[in-house]
């Protein structure tokens, strides 16, 4: 089985409600109390990436329960102007704040996996999985 | 970083709950020892802040199970706080890692330079050759390159980059090519500035600038020919009058501008004349202004001009070293030609 949810960033509190449905179906399928707020951390800190450099976007939510796998998938797409050295973006220490492990490779650490597809002028999209083990 | 599995995660908490358990019916400083080499244990697995307080949470959750309704919002809270620290916690430990892998390849560029900028000294019938070159650090930002031919020439480049460490290290390594590209050039001191100035001017940042003095012997004439480059200048002792001359010759540094044009001046050596060369970490000394550097180089030469010129170049390296408490804070470098 396989639901989709989404939320479409537009004000700050949208990250609230991107949050809470992720939060929500990490529970569901199954996910303590530790992995549902790193899964929360990182889906906050995608909606506001999305907030904050492309304006608006949305955050979806997938929750694959099968046999063979369960995991969270979460989806970050925007239409903003899309991230210059992607690269440089995921080294440790790049992000503004600095040093305190927040940003875009901290949200690396607390998935299982990101993906990041950027195009200049076109958008970003960031996937991050985590695996139910 | 790998997630501890369940089952690891599982026999943690057993032990962590009687740990925990054990300090409250007792108390005891000895509990807490317990609980220290526990701790040292969760680090070692790269358990994160988050994990502990889970830990934590669910011994007391069995420990005091009727309590837990008022507290396990408050654990729940805790544990959401502590995510960001755990952020920062596994950055720190993958910039350690990083760090130990550019400490690595520091190691390897250092062995790398050590091989690529060896001097080897000619051993030549007409002149007794000394050469000594100490880093400070690491890296040696002094470089010294000799040319010959037979019996008849003998040039010498004696260099300083300013700067330090892999940046000064890898102009030199420019120096370095320059000179041997030079082939039958290398008896004009002044075209041999030209070129390697155009060489560093073109192929190095703008903040790394090279001192160089540069002398050539034609040993059938006993002429010296000597440029320099922002260089120190270079002593003349002559051993007839037993005086000692500072071979000046004035010169922009290294890569400052393209086209600098470079003088060269000559000397005549006479039989016991003795030139020695250096780089400014053998002259300056720090916090010791009212040392006259010179009075001293001059006098441990005068003093020791029938060693040879190598067991000269070692006794003035040991002599400086003593006036530094044996802790240079420059590279130190001196040639020493003896006729
Ligand atoms: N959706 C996006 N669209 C355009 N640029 C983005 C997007 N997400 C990130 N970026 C760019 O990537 C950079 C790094 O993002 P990251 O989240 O790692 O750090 P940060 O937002 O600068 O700081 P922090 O998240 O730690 O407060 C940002 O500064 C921004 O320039
Ligand atoms: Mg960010």
């Amino acid at each position: 089985m396989a639901s989709k949810s989404s939320v479409e960033i537009i004000t700050e509190w949208d990250i609230v409600a991107a949050r809470q449905l992720g939060r929500n179906e990490a529970k569901a399928l199954g996910f303590g109390t530790v992995d549902q707020a790193r899964i929360t951390t990182a889906i906050s800190e995608l909606a506001r990436n999305i907030y904050l450099y492309a304006n608006i976007g949305r955050i979806e939510i997938e929750r694959v329960d099968t046999e063979t796998e369960k995991k969270i998938v979460v989806t970050a797409t925007d239409q903003g102007p899309g991230i210059h050295d992607i690269r440089k973006v995921m080294e440790e220490g790049y992000s503004t704040s600095g040093g305190v492990g927040a940003g875009l490779p901290g949200v690396k650490r607390l998935m299982d996996s990101l993906e990041v597809q950027s195009v200049i002028g076109e958008g970003t999209t960031i996937r991050a999985e985590k695996w139910l083990r | 970083m790998a997630a501890l599995g369940r089952e690891k995660m599982k026999q943690l908490e057993a032990q962590y709950k009687k740990i925990l358990a054990d300090y409250i019916v007792n108390q005891t400083e000895k509990n807490l020892y317990i609980a220290q080499n526990f701790t040292r244990q969760l680090i070692q697995k790269n358990i994160s802040p988050e994990d502990v307080i889970s830990i934590h949470k669910n011994a007391i959750a069995e420990i005091f199970p009727d309590r837990m309704n008022e507290a396990q919002p408050a654990y729940d809270f805790l544990i959401e706080v502590m995510v960001h620290y755990g952020m920062a916690h596994r950055e720190h430990q993958s910039l350690l890692q990083k760090q130990a892998e550019y400490e690595m390849e520091m190691k390897i560029a250092t062995s790398i330079q050590k091989a690529l900028l060896k001097t080897h000294i000619p051993k030549l019938s007409t002149v007794d050759i000394g050469m000594l070159s100490v880093p400070a650090r690491k890296m040696n930002g002094d470089y010294v390159h000799f040319f010959y031919h037979r019996d008849d020439y003998l040039s010498v480049a004696v260099t300083d980059v300013v700067g330090k460490g892999v940046p000064a290290a890898l102009c030199m390594s420019m120096v370095k090519y320059g000179l041997e590209t030079l082939e039958y050039a290398y008896k004009e001191p002044s075209y041999v500035l030209e070129v390697i100035n155009r060489v560093i001017e073109k192929g190095v940042d703008d903040s790394m600038f090279v001192s160089m003095f540069y002398g050539c012997l034609d040993t059938q004439r006993n002429m010296f020919s000597y440029a320099s480059a922002g260089h120190e200048p270079a002593l003349h002792y002559n051993a007839k009058q037993d005086q000692f001359v500072a071979l000046e010759a004035k010169g922009l540094l290294l890569g400052v501008l393209p086209n600098t044009k470079y003088t060269y001046q000559e000397v005549i050596l006479e039989d016991n004349d003795i030139i020695t060369m250096m780089t400014d970490g053998v002259t300056e000394f720090r916090g010791n202004d009212h040392l006259n550097s010179r009075q001293i180089i001059t006098s441990v030469i005068r003093d020791n001009k029938y060693l040879s010129a190598q067991q000269l170049c070692q006794l003035l390296y040991r002599e400086i070293e003593k006036i530094h408490g044996f802790d240079l804070s420059d590279d130190f470098t001196v040639v020493i030609l003896k006729k």
